[in-house]
């Protein structure tokens, strides 16, 4: 029985392209800066400070994106900036999507006093200003990678227990949930058999978009100088330093923010094109 | 003989309201036969399946009244073991293909899972069985069905593949919950030969929800008529045409199109008799909570 429903293919939109492409490169640059980059991020010249772009008059072709006002390489900074961005994005935005959705789907689809704790938690939670949440934990928990990583999964877990909740709820109503019941299976190999997988795609949207936010949070916290070292290459710290030299060397603070914008639209996009495409159910 | 399923006095209500969603029903079915719930949108018919197979919407719950299944309380049981025994004993043919499998799941592991999770089959006899079933359904390639997602499938097929992972392991009761309401006409009677036939075959006890008369006396021997989640009469279903002996019951047939005589204008179920029938149900309300 032939239905003609069964060859179609969808394409992939030019939207994951684009976005899939600049992550990729990204996650490349990021993985291989030590090899990849000109310059040692760290390496100042006094004598070589604030040298433009390529392009412009009295550029050295040593430093291509030109360097700033301690002479350091602006594009080796972006490289090396990457790998903290990428490690952060990747780190922080799993773990934030597993507490999250182990949660909200436990509130979920065990209902009842499960559901009435986490919800009310996410409650409170969420009644808490996050970036001064945020601001206070780093505070207790001291500057650093895994300090920047912890806050993020303890303060954006709400966001994927939320929606996940949701999610859960939706299937759990399902004719084919009942069928499950009625088959005699235990509850466990319910929700990981027959609701998680239809939660996933909604879950990989969110992760991406929470890669992207946990980008922006740590260019936050260096921006403000409560990430790493304050010399090591972030691309927050880049662009507060890029600021207080705007007027002569604009270079400084307009790489990072280009990149940093860049792959957080990238991270977005990506996971909407990700869901389009992985959607089970056609539409 | 006693009868292989029987509820008697079942009662459900809404948490935190006086109010019953199912009102006393008692009915029995032997094995092999073939009850039909009849009532109109809202009459609780689909409510008697979900409460004896145990997935009543979380706001509603039993408060009296026993189901035995093969003599045993399901009452009585623990909650892990009652859902053990209905999933050994039991099985459901939902109402819409179309949300009843799982989106993201093959087909194959949808009919197999219970035979190789609950009843412990190997892989490969769950396999040879599902290729049965499906034939048995008259599913022509079903090689091809069982390696496709639901969204390839068109209803007609997924309701075909949902009342094969039905009869999958054997049950001695099956509830088939308004079946062929999602389908199109001409579906509706192939699918209809389809579930006789195989209850037939395995001589399952059936309860056959529908709000459509021309299927109960295609399908049923026997048929209880539900207002307001309480039955208002049980009869056999050749009696039953002959004469309705319920007023409510005489104007639902009245309300039937007739295939011998198309241009017959439609009866709507006259306002009389369903205010008759409506105080009825409340004087039983009455005497229920007196009694209580």
């Amino acid at each position: 029985m032939l239905d003609g429903r069964g060859s179609i293919k969808r394409r992939l939109g030019a939207r994951l392209w684009l976005s899939g492409t600049w992550l990729g490169v990204m996650a490349l640059l990021a993985l291989f800066a030590p090899m990849i980059s000109p310059h040692d991020p760290l390496a100042q010249d006094l004598f070589a400070g604030r040298l433009p772009p390529f392009w412009m008059n009295g550029s050295d072709p040593a430093y291509l994106l030109g360097t700033d006002s301690l002479g350091r390489d602006v594009l080796s900074r972006l490289i090396h900036g990457a790998r903290i961005a990428f490690s952060v994005a990747l780190v922080a935005g799993l773990a934030t999507a597993i507490v999250g959705s182990m949660l909200g789907l436990l509130a979920g689809y065990m209902r009842g006093w499960v559901d009435v704790l986490i919800s009310r938690l996410v409650d409170i939670w969420m009644a808490f200003p996050p970036v001064l949440f945020a601001i206070l934990l780093i505070a207790v928990l001291g500057t650093g990678l895994t300090s920047i990583i912890i806050a993020i999964v303890v303060i954006d877990w709400t966001r994927f227990c939320r929606v996940v909740r949701a999610e859960a709820m939706n299937q759990s109503a399902m004719d084919y949930v009942s069928s499950a019941i009625v088959a005699g299976r235990p509850r466990r190999d319910i929700l990981w058999r027959e609701i998680l997988p239809n939660v996933l795609p909604t879950i990989v949207a969110l992760l991406t978009l929470e890669m992207g936010i946990a980008v922006i949070v740590e260019a936050i916290l260096s921006f403000v100088n409560l990430s790493i070292s304050t010399d090591a290459p972030t691309w927050g710290g880049m662009i507060a330093e890029g600021r207080t030299s705007i007027y002569q060397a604009w270079w400084v603070l307009a790489f990072p923010l280009a990149v940093l914008f860049l792959t957080v639209l990238s991270f977005s996009q990506f996971g909407e094109g990700l869901k389009d495409r992985f959607d089970p159910v056609l539409r | 003989m006693s009868a292989f399923l029987t509820v008697k006095n079942l009662s459900a209500a809404l948490h935190g309201f006086d109010q019953r969603v199912l009102r006393s029903v008692s009915f029995s079915i032997d094995t092999g036969e073939v009850l039909g719930l009849v009532g109109e949108s809202g009459a609780g018919k689909s409510m008697i399946g979900k409460a004896i197979l145990g997935i009543l919407p979380s706001a509603i719950s039993i408060i009296e009244g026993e189901i035995l299944i093969d003599g045993q309380d399901l009452q009585k049981m623990k909650p892990a073991d009652r859902r053990r025994f209905i999933g050994a004993t039991a099985a459901l043919i939902p109402q819409d293909p179309l949300t009843a499998l799982n989106p993201s799941r093959r087909i194959e592991p949808q009919i197999t899972s219970r035979l190789v999770d609950i009843l412990g089959w190997s892989k490969a006899d769950a396999r040879v069985r599902a290729m049965e079933l499906l034939n048995e359904v008259h599913i022509d390639n079903p090689e091809r069905v069982m390696g496709s997602y639901p969204h390839e499938l068109s209803g007609g097929m997924r309701q075909r593949v949902l009342i094969a992972s039905a009869f999958a392991a054997n049950p001695k009761l099956v509830i088939a919950d308004e079946p062929t309401t999602a389908l199109d006409v001409t579906v509706q009677k192939q699918i209809l030969r389809l579930i006789r036939e195989l209850q037939e075959r395995h001589s399952t006890a059936m309860v056959f929800v529908t709000h459509d008369l021309g299927v109960v006396s295609k399908v049923c021997q026997r048929l209880s008529v539900l207002y307001g989640g309480k039955i208002v009469e049980n009869s056999s279903v050749p009696d039953f045409f002959k004469g309705p002996k319920h007023a409510y019951s005489r104007a639902l047939l009245a309300a039937t199109p007739k295939y011998t005589d198309p241009d017959a204008s439609l009866l709507p179920v006259d306002e009389s008799v369903i205010e008759a029938v409506a105080a009825e149900v409340l004087a039983a309300d009455k005497e229920w909570r007196h009694g209580r």
